[in-house]
């Protein structure tokens, strides 16, 4: 088996069958890791009970006793969650050195299947931003930037600047765990999504990036951004390991009173062979200023994919999208300001030496323990839930989510099955490029396709599609109903294989490990 | 001089009695190692969520029935934010918008006189009843410049209980606040004993003159026993009504009560009005309760609460124990307040008149005389008394008999306090203290009375 595989479609059987064991997967996970450290995709790699995971795994094959599809599987988990034993730092100064007690309940569920847990990975401070360039570890690569596409389509520099000064970036918030599967050390990352860090960083990195509907997936043990929008980020290669990850996540919590009692059926996905009876909506808002022309004919070309197969394809409207960003904003750095006020110095984490007095221990801690980013947002939201302004932004913002909503409640009723969209507004930017602007106007700028789908707490996922003019990865989005991923997916999974979106080819990997293009085929799946 | 119109408002927050925390299962226990009943939740470690505690919830909805509420079928939490040692989310979950139980009342008696031979009958209202955290606690080691933080009171379950400003003087508050506490303790929603914080008062006051409109008020906490609430009230009052007779003004503050000095002085640590900055608790959708009528047919019972069926099964409250008294045993209103106000006390004398045919209307002169004037004395509570119900009804057959006076079954008694386990019997016959019925043997005792003073007899007789 290579590391390149899917999951459910090859490597699953490839342990079954004796054909490669779950040690040997994690080694040549872990030698890759090391390998590729230069994209700084993780802050901490758990060798030691990453092995000890693998033998366990190792064993039950033997004994023809496997937990499942996933025993064995390597995968990697965003730095927010919860992971006991091992350092959780939210790539946060506040939490450096922070060993969570507890697991949260997706890394249990996980453990539980037989997952070998490889690492934590990197991401803007506390979920905040875009670029996955804002944490106190520093900045992720994207993988794309070493890739032969990219190079064969960047000018030659002059040779002093060099490759360096050249990467993109990853996107984010969860650049660090599309990083990891797009660069092949994990089969599937964990990551968080609240106004599109998962599907973000899956667009610049060429995954598949799912964000559940809200009340599917457990928070407990996510360390929160805006408690009402969270939801664990689903990050593969392909949308039928997405399928399976879903699976073995999905359902209610008794610890997260925001998860739905219904019970979940974990799925397969059919092969979709005819799309006559699927409607699509095409939103005329998610043509948004900035949206670069070569998305928008990509998207362009989505569409027609679906109608000259026979789908139903009419365009709709969702008004409210452009009081998305405002709205997000107040509603956001509310429950910032909220969910920080917990990181005083007291009773874990960092603690200022500041010993005057208790308000001055926690202002030195807050100011030493934060990047500009959360304190600018826990400012703005503190100032939104003043009692003299509360009615003004606080309420009014709810009210106006309740409007973003509705658009899609609408929508819905009027017979559209999924919604395409893009997922971002450009192709990955250079990284120099990137930082020109603040962490705050980025967000909001590359937010606004994907954060509607937070605010009404629909499903999402984004899928790659084509490689852009540069060489970088270009991903289309889909936005389903409530509780319908079996759905979506199935639509995601159909288009997967319409656009055949290519393997990375990783030319400097490629001499570190030469079991990674074992197979050099398409991505195609027999 | 114009009169003055004292008003006095209270809120109440009482410690629900439950095994675990409000949204956590840590243990709920007085006295505890510290910080040995703190979960994760407690602590406030990121990522953790809050679960809400059925129990607490019951408790209450049964409070609001008892104090004649309108149960909210849906009511909302709220986070509350303010920085303090012994709050580590540095937020409190509370009610805020929308409370578990509003617009009730509560009744109450005084006695005009101190006699307590005639009892006035009041009510106050309820302004509402709201679920919240109840905070750690902070000790502040002033040699060692430090502060100690024991988080096991953190997350414990509240009931605030919110009375209009309905009351005027410290009398009424201390009167009320007593009737609260043993509804609370009849229901079993709250033990509420104050000393071990379970029940704890805030009292508002203001003073104005009649016509006028409310004068400005302050807040009086750290008020630890009732007998300190009616101080402090009045206290309270009257330092206002001197200070604005002077020509002063009353500033909108926090006081704290000084049980040494009987005085209220201002709180140093609440500098100005705090914006708390309530906000929706994300993670806790609202609450919603049923009755016969809204219970949809296929719901999981575990996972409902059925007003209907808590209000049926309500105790008998103090109220309907007292009038139940007085019409079984012929007792006065003022009697069955004292029988309910002493725990235990109430089942001691229904204990004695079951056991003996002495009436109730004489066994209650006993039971409120002698034997709880003992047990003041001694400190004693009725469950620690030497003398039982059996021994005491034994005694009061004695008596009922004719077999002893009153004045020796006083005796009796007061060897019965000693508790060497001599039965009433055996003290009569060791000290002798048989009345004696049969007439020859009297007229015998008498003429050997008078056989024996010769003298005295004929002086009596010569006048």
């Amino acid at each position: 088996a290579a590391l390149k595989d899917g999951v459910r479609s090859q490597v699953s059987a490839a342990l079954k069958e004796g054909r490669v064991t779950p040690t040997e997967l994690c080694q040549r996970c872990l030698a890759l890791i090391k390998s590729t450290k230069f994209l700084n995709a993780y802050i901490t790699v758990a060798e030691e009970t990453a092995l000890k995971q693998a033998e366990e795994s190792e064993e039950r094959y033997k004994r023809g006793q496997p937990l499942g599809i996933l025993d064995g599987i390597p995968i990697a988990v965003k730095d927010n969650f919860n992971t006991a034993g091992i350092e959780t730092t939210c790539a946060s100064n506040m939490l450096k050195g922070y060993i969570s007690p507890y697991n949260a309940t997706v890394v249990q569920k996980l453990l539980n299947h037989g997952a070998v847990l490889l690492g934590k990975t990197n991401l803007d401070e506390f979920a905040m931003g875009s670029g996955s360039t804002d944490g106190v570890f520093g900045p992720v690569r994207n993988p794309w930037s070493y890739s032969k596409q990219y190079k064969e389509k960047s000018v030659p520099k002059p040779h002093s600047e060099g490759q360096e000064s050249d990467w993109v970036i990853t996107g984010g918030s969860s650049g660090g765990s599309a990083a990891a599967v797009s660069s092949f050390t994990c089969f599937a990352a964990l990551g968080s999504d609240t106004g599109g860090s998962t599907r973000n960083p899956a667009a610049h990195c060429g995954v598949v990036g799912l964000k559940p509907t809200y009340g599917l997936i457990s928070r407990h043990g996510l360390i929160p951004l805006v408690n009402s929008m969270d939801v664990p980020g689903i990050l593969t290669r392909c949308v039928d390991d997405a399928a399976v990850l879903l699976g073995s996540l999905a359902g209610h919590d008794p610890k997260d009173s925001t998860t739905i009692q219904d019970d979940f059926e974990p799925f397969e996905l059919p092969n979709l062979t005819d799309v006559s009876k699927l409607s699509i909506g095409i939103p005329k808002e998610y043509h948004a200023p900035g949206l670069s022309s070569e998305i928008l004919a990509l998207w362009s070309k989505a569409a027609d994919l679906f109608k000259n197969a026979g789908a139903k394809v009419v365009e709709v409207s969702l008004p409210h999208t452009r009081y998305s960003i405002v709205c997000y904003h107040v509603l956001c750095t509310a429950e910032v300001a909220s969910n920080m006020a917990r990181f005083d110095g007291l009773e874990y984490g960092h603690r200022s030496d500041m010993k005057d007095s208790t308000e001055s221990m926690y202002a030195a801690t807050r100011r030493e323990g934060f990047n500009d980013v959360v304190r600018g947002r826990i400012l703005s939201g503190n100032y939104f839930l003043l009692k003299q302004n509360y009615e003004k932004y606080f309420v009014k913002a709810q009210k106006v989510r309740r409007l973003i909503a509705n658009d899609f409640v609408k929508v819905f009723r009027s017979g559209v099955d999924i919604l395409l969209t893009p997922t971002t507004l450009s192709d990955a930017a250079p990284y120099t490029e990137f930082i020109q602007e603040d962490n705050r106007t980025r967000s909001a700028q590359d937010d606004i396709l994907t954060q509607a789908a937070n605010m009404a707490g629909l499903p999402a996922i984004n899928v790659p599609t084509a490689l852009s003019e540069r060489g970088l990865p270009v991903g289309l989005q889909f936005i389903g109903r409530s509780f319908q991923e079996k759905q979506l997916l199935t639509v995601a999974k159909w288009f997967e294989k319409q656009v055949q979106f290519p393997v990375i080819q990783l030319e400097d990997v490629k001499r570190h490990d030469s079991d990674v293009f074992q197979h050099q085929k398409s991505a195609s799946f027999s | 001089l114009a009169p003055w119109i004292p008003v006095v408002g209270l809120e109440i927050h009482a410690q629900i009695s439950s095994n675990s925390k409000l949204f956590s299962g840590s243990q709920v226990q007085f006295a505890a190692p510290p910080n040995s009943l703190v979960s994760f939740f407690d602590a406030s470690l990121p990522g953790t969520l809050p679960v809400l505690n059925r129990r607490c919830v019951e408790a209450a909805v049964m409070t609001g029935l008892a104090l004649n509420c309108s149960i909210n079928k849906k009511s909302l939490f709220d986070r509350k934010h303010y920085f303090y040692a012994d709050l580590p989310a540095g937020y409190q979950i509370t009610q805020q918008r929308v409370p578990i139980a509003v617009n009730g009342s509560l009744s109450y008696s005084l006695c005009i006189d101190n006699k307590m031979s005639q009892m006035v009958t009041k009510t106050v209202r309820i302004k509402q009843i709201q679920l919240e955290q109840d905070s750690g606690k902070s000790l502040h080691d002033d040699t060692r410049c430090q502060t100690l933080v024991d988080l096991n009171r953190a997350g414990v379950g509240l009931m605030e209980v919110v009375m209009e400003p309905d009351m005027c003087c410290g009398e009424e508050a201390a009167a009320a606040v007593r009737e609260l506490q043993l509804i609370l303790q009849t229901l079993g929603s709250s033990q509420a004993v104050m000393a071990e914080g379970q029940l704890r008062v805030d009292a508002n006051i203001s003073v104005h003159h009649p016509g006028e409109p409310y004068g400005v008020r302050t807040e009086v906490k750290n008020i630890n026993s009732i007998r300190f609430l009616a101080k402090a009230v009045d206290y309270e009052i009257q330092r206002q009504i001197e200070e604005l007779e002077n020509g002063g003004t009353i500033l909108n503050e926090t006081r704290a009560f000084d049980s040494k000095l009987g005085c209220t002085v201002p709180m140093r640590d609440k500098e100005g009005k705090q914006d708390y900055r309530f906000m929706p608790e994300p993670n806790l959708p609202p609450l919603i309760l049923y009755d016969a009528k809204s219970l949809p047919a296929n719901m999981n019972h575990q996972q409902v609460i059925n007003i209907d069926w808590i209000h049926e099964r309500l105790p008998d409250l103090p109220s309907v124990k007292r009038e139940k008294l007085v019409e079984q045993y012929g007792i006065l209103p003022e009697h069955s307040f004292t029988l309910l106000n002493e725990d235990g006390l109430a089942e001691f004398f229904e204990s004695v008149v079951k056991q003996t045919q002495m009436k109730p209307k004489k066994v209650i002169g006993w039971i409120l005389n002698d034997l709880l004037s003992y047990l003041k004395q001694h400190s004693l509570t009725v469950k620690e008394s030497p003398v039982s119900s059996f021994l005491l009804a034994d005694l009061l057959n004695l008596l009922e008999k004719k077999e002893i006076s009153s004045t020796a079954a006083k005796q009796v008694l007061a060897e019965l306090w000693k508790g060497e386990g001599k039965t009433p019997l055996e003290i009569v016959k060791e000290q002798k203290l048989e009345l004696l019925q049969d007439q020859k043997k009297l007229e015998q005792i008498c003429q050997a009375v008078i056989d024996g003073h010769e003298n005295e007899v004929i002086m009596m007789v010569l006048g």
